[in-house]
């Protein structure tokens, strides 16, 4: 920490580490002061108009502040002078209301057209839905079966201190999106739970996931290349947590990756039926329970008092299986327990439910397979 | 002379109907409230010096951001001004007192209450409220803790007192004014406090609506804000803005008006347009009413309304601008002193119409999607709200307290008070411009090791800024007990207006007959 302090010091005394803010090396990356210009037409149009209004409030305030820091210095009284005792002048004060308007009416028929293009979301040659959940996306190629969540990679040891912070830390997921180049894609974006907000600075891309709406997005690119954002909407305690990574690949790559992703999904289809042991699910289980369960309940099973409940001795996990499955497939109405039957697979809830069964001293024994799952869902 | 104050201390204070002593408690308990905001601050800075998790959980951070924001805004900026109100006006339009004199006593003694509830919660099972100052739904319905219920009762609580301070203010300013004081002669301080009170009728009940349906739709199974049953959690916000944008105006408006009162005085020379002033206070009143949803420009409004909402607020940069060429006018040829009022007004121009530029780059849609939600935004707000209201309170506070207690502030430590707040002010937040711009949202417990530099910037200019205020707090209480005496009625050589005119220190009763003004 004092390393960083001592170079950050010497970097704010040396002229040249403000030169070099603009370029994309990782060690500049640090000191970025604008905005990126992006890789899209809606992040560019958004970079533009904003360099425009930087430099129109540059002169405005080098002529406003120049002129007052003028008076300040000619009309001191220290310097002997005598107070006027004018006031009012017509001329000036309409002069003072009619240029700024017309300024601003300069300034409206470029934010217009950059607006245009944000809201340009027609035709698009590939749909994708995105959702957003406590605290992780789901993304939804729409007609093509594909579906996945993407959720932070970042181990609890890193963000505590108990482990070196990675170089991608906050920065990396475990599944990202992939787009190709050179095709419309429009994300509809919707929330599952709360209000969160998919961002991807480099595409100009920032609408709000509302539980119950769609809001539209665009982005085109021939860059292929990793984009990193964020959600931007508080969304809980995990606001922090839920990063947005995009792969931009080439189209053929992109096809590829696709069909990967096709074949990955028939494969999952027909191992539903397996047998587990009572082991394989509970490292199984613990990891599902990391990763979607530990952020409210935490990783002792004890929860927060007052607003997550304990899973270690509820009578919830030491009741039948039935009951147990059924919350996790339902949720709890009312409360932040929402249903997990669209964000995990049969498999991980098996596992998941096996796991708060039979840890932390909750002792059932009994083993729970996907298949009882499927079956509790069938007969639903 | 007439009855002098209650010798009891309970019942001075307590059952206080006087307009000055109502004044010292709102002014006390707005500063109280403003070390409590400021406390929650530095522990944000202080998690957020470094990446990773280091002093609290990320449940207990949302909590501090929301926390900071709700007790900055509605306990210590709103009840500062109301102070300044209740000790001013009726000494600046030559009345006697406040025209409901036991309301006021019951608009300020609900405050405390109101405030020790909204923090207890911090130690209620559950934690205090952690869904931001601005509590979108569903967060602050279906997701929030069960200590919400007090929250919004703690907001129903404010909004009475908000309420009934504004009734009062109206109707002493309309039926007290003293013979040949015509509203054009009015104070500018007077003025802005008129339409910030009637701002403040009109919004707060839409507040206070708001957090009832928030009531409903968490205890009674109604679903205002809920999609699943027919709502709309878009209509929360629509509903918070409509109340939320005025809001930080009546937040800024008084700020205008203390700026308006000590220019002129150390300038020596009147206020450059005073109608032209009045009347741009009006417009930006009646603009706030308008522009609420540019606080939603990614919320997927169809682009008709996101126009709209873009031109409109692009139009409060003209009688902003208005304003702000009207105190630099009035400098202008004056004769320029800089003791501390003077120094915070100044930095207040230069700092606020900074956050001036900025809202005018946030006005404009397409870019606003990029600045939405992060950093950015929070420099905005904190160089119009801090560098506005904050340095225009202090201010005031070193305007007039010289009149208040009779006795003289040291002016050096004023100013060596004002230059440390004024560069820690900006070590803080102008850092936090580059961090938005570069990525970084707000209300972020922890963040990527490429916002690391700034955010440590940041962090040790926010705890300079808080030690300032201690030294503010130091030099408040030194001089009420051991300033420097005076006695001069006029106090500043430049200082038009009633308040001048009465004794040094002002006495409990002041103007029991009204004085004729020309």
């Amino acid at each position: 920490m004092m390393k960083r302090a001592k170079a950050l010091f010497l970097g704010l005394l040396s002229p040249s580490s403000l030169l070099l803010a603009g370029s994309v090396s990782a060690e500049s990356a640090t000191r970025q002061l604008n905005m990126p210009r992006g890789v899209t037409e809606v992040s560019q149009a958004a970079y533009d108009i904003h360099m425009i209004m930087i430099w129109i409030c540059t002169v405005i305030g080098v002529l406003v502040f120049g002129f007052m820091f003028y008076v300040m210095y000619a009309h001191r009284k220290s310097r002997g002078v005598t107070p006027a005792n004018f006031h009012e002048n017509l001329v000036v004060e309409v002069l003072w209301t009619i240029i700024p308007a017309l300024i601003l009416i300069v300034m409206a028929v470029p934010a217009t057209t950059a607006l245009l293009k944000v809201y340009d979301t027609g035709n698009p040659d590939i749909d994708i839905k995105v959702t957003g959940y406590q605290w992780k996306w789901q993304y939804e190629y729409i007609g093509e079966g594909v579906k996945f969540m993407s959720e932070l990679r970042t181990s609890q040891d890193e963000i505590y201190g108990r482990a070196p912070k990675g170089e991608h830390y906050l920065r990396e997921v475990t599944q990202p999106l992939v787009i190709p180049t050179n095709k419309k894609v429009r994300f509809l974006i919707t929330g599952n739970d709360v209000i969160h907000s998919w961002w991807v600075p480099d595409f100009g891309v920032k609408r709000d996931a509302v539980p119950g709406l769609f809001t539209a997005a665009w982005a085109k690119t021939d860059q292929p290349g990793t984009y990193v954002g964020e959600c931007t909407e508080l969304c809980g305690l995990g606001h922090a947590f839920m990063p947005v990574v995009v792969e931009v690949k080439e189209e053929a790559e992109y096809e590829q990756w696709l069909a990967g992703k096709k074949e990955e999904a028939a494969l999952y289809a027909s191992t539903i039926g397996k047998q587990w042991t009572f082991d394989e699910l509970m490292v199984k289980g613990e990891e599902v329970y990391g990763r979607s369960c530990a952020g409210c309940h935490q990783a002792n099973g004890e929860g927060i008092a007052g607003v997550f409940p304990a899973l270690k001795d509820s009578p919830i996990a030491l009741g039948p299986a039935e009951g147990h499955i059924g919350i996790l497939i339902e949720g709890v109405a009312g409360s932040s327990m929402q249903s997990f039957a669209e964000q995990l697979s049969e498999v991980e809830i098996a596992a998941v439910v096996h796991y708060e069964r039979n840890a932390w001293g909750n002792d059932v024994g009994d083993i729970v397979q996907p298949i009882d799952v499927l079956n509790f869902k069938q007969s639903q | 002379m007439a009855h002098g104050p209650s010798q009891n201390f309970f019942s001075r204070w307590l059952f206080s109907t006087n307009h000055k002593d109502i004044g010292t408690l709102y002014l006390w308990f707005s500063f109280a409230m403003f070390l409590l905001g400021g406390f929650f601050a530095m522990v944000i800075r202080a998690e957020l010096f470094q990446p990773g998790m280091q002093l609290i959980k990320p449940e207990f951070f949302v909590q501090m951001t929301t926390m900071h924001g709700l007790v900055m805004v509605f306990g210590a900026i709103m009840p500062a001004f109301v102070g300044l109100a209740n000790w001013m006006i009726p000494m600046m339009i030559g009345a006697p007192d406040m025209a409901l004199p036991r309301m006021n006593n019951l608009s300020f003694w609900i405050l405390p209450f109101a405030f020790t509830m909204l923090t207890a919660t911090l130690f209620m099972e559950g934690g205090g409220p952690n869904f931001g100052w601005t509590f979108y739904a569903p967060l602050s319905t279906t997701y929030a803790p069960d200590t919400v219920n007090y929250f919004i009762f703690g907001v129903h609580m404010m909004g009475a007192s908000s309420i009934m301070g504004s009734i009062n203010i109206i109707a002493t300013v309309m039926n007290m004014r003293a013979p040949g004081m015509t509203y054009m002669k009015m104070p500018l301080f007077v003025w802005t406090w008129v339409i910030t009170a009637f701002l403040l009728v009109a919004v707060m009940p839409v507040l206070a609506g708001a957090v009832t349906m928030m009531l409903m739709d968490i205890n009674f199974g109604t679903s205002f804000f809920d999609a699943a049953g027919g709502g709309d959690p878009v209509l929360f916000q629509h509903v918070f803005w409509f109340f939320g944008h005025p809001e930080v105006y009546i937040i800024i408006l008084p700020a205008f008006g203390v700026v308006s009162q000590i220019i002129p005085t150390f300038s020596r020379k009147p206020l450059f347009g005073y109608s032209s002033m009045v009347y741009a206070t009006a417009s930006i009143a009646f603009l706030s009413f308008i522009v609420w949803a540019h606080h939603m420009f990614t919320v997927g409004m169809p682009i008709a309304g996101e126009l709209y909402f873009m031109y409109a607020t692009m139009l409060i940069a003209v009688p902003t601008g208005v304003k702000v060429f009207n105190w630099i006018t009035t400098m202008y040829k004056g004769a320029l002193t800089f003791e501390t009022p003077m120094l915070f007004s100044i930095a207040f121009v230069i700092l606020f119409t900074f956050g001036g530029f900025t809202g005018m780059m946030l006005s404009i849609a397409a870019a606003d999607t990029q600045y939405h939600d992060t950093y950015f935004v929070v420099a905005h707000f904190h160089y119009v709200m801090v560098a506005g209201a904050v340095f225009s309170g202090t201010a005031a506070v070193y305007y007039w307290l010289p009149k208040w207690c009779g006795r003289m502030y040291d002016e050096t430590m004023g100013k060596v008070q004002f230059w440390i707040a004024f560069i820690a002010f900006n070590i803080t937040f102008m850092p936090q411009h580059f961090l938005g711009l570069a990525g970084m949202p707000r209300r972020y417990s922890d963040y990527g090791l490429q916002f690391a530099d700034w955010n440590m910037v940041s962090s040790i200019g926010a705890f300079l800024y808080g030690g300032a205020q201690l030294l503010f707090l130091y030099n408040v209480i030194r001089t009420i007990g051991w300033g420097k005496p005076i006695d001069d009625p006029q106090v500043w050589e430049g200082a038009v207006g009633l308040e001048w005119t009465v004794p040094t220190p002002a006495p409990f009763h002041t103007f029991s007959t009204p004085p004729v003004v020309k």
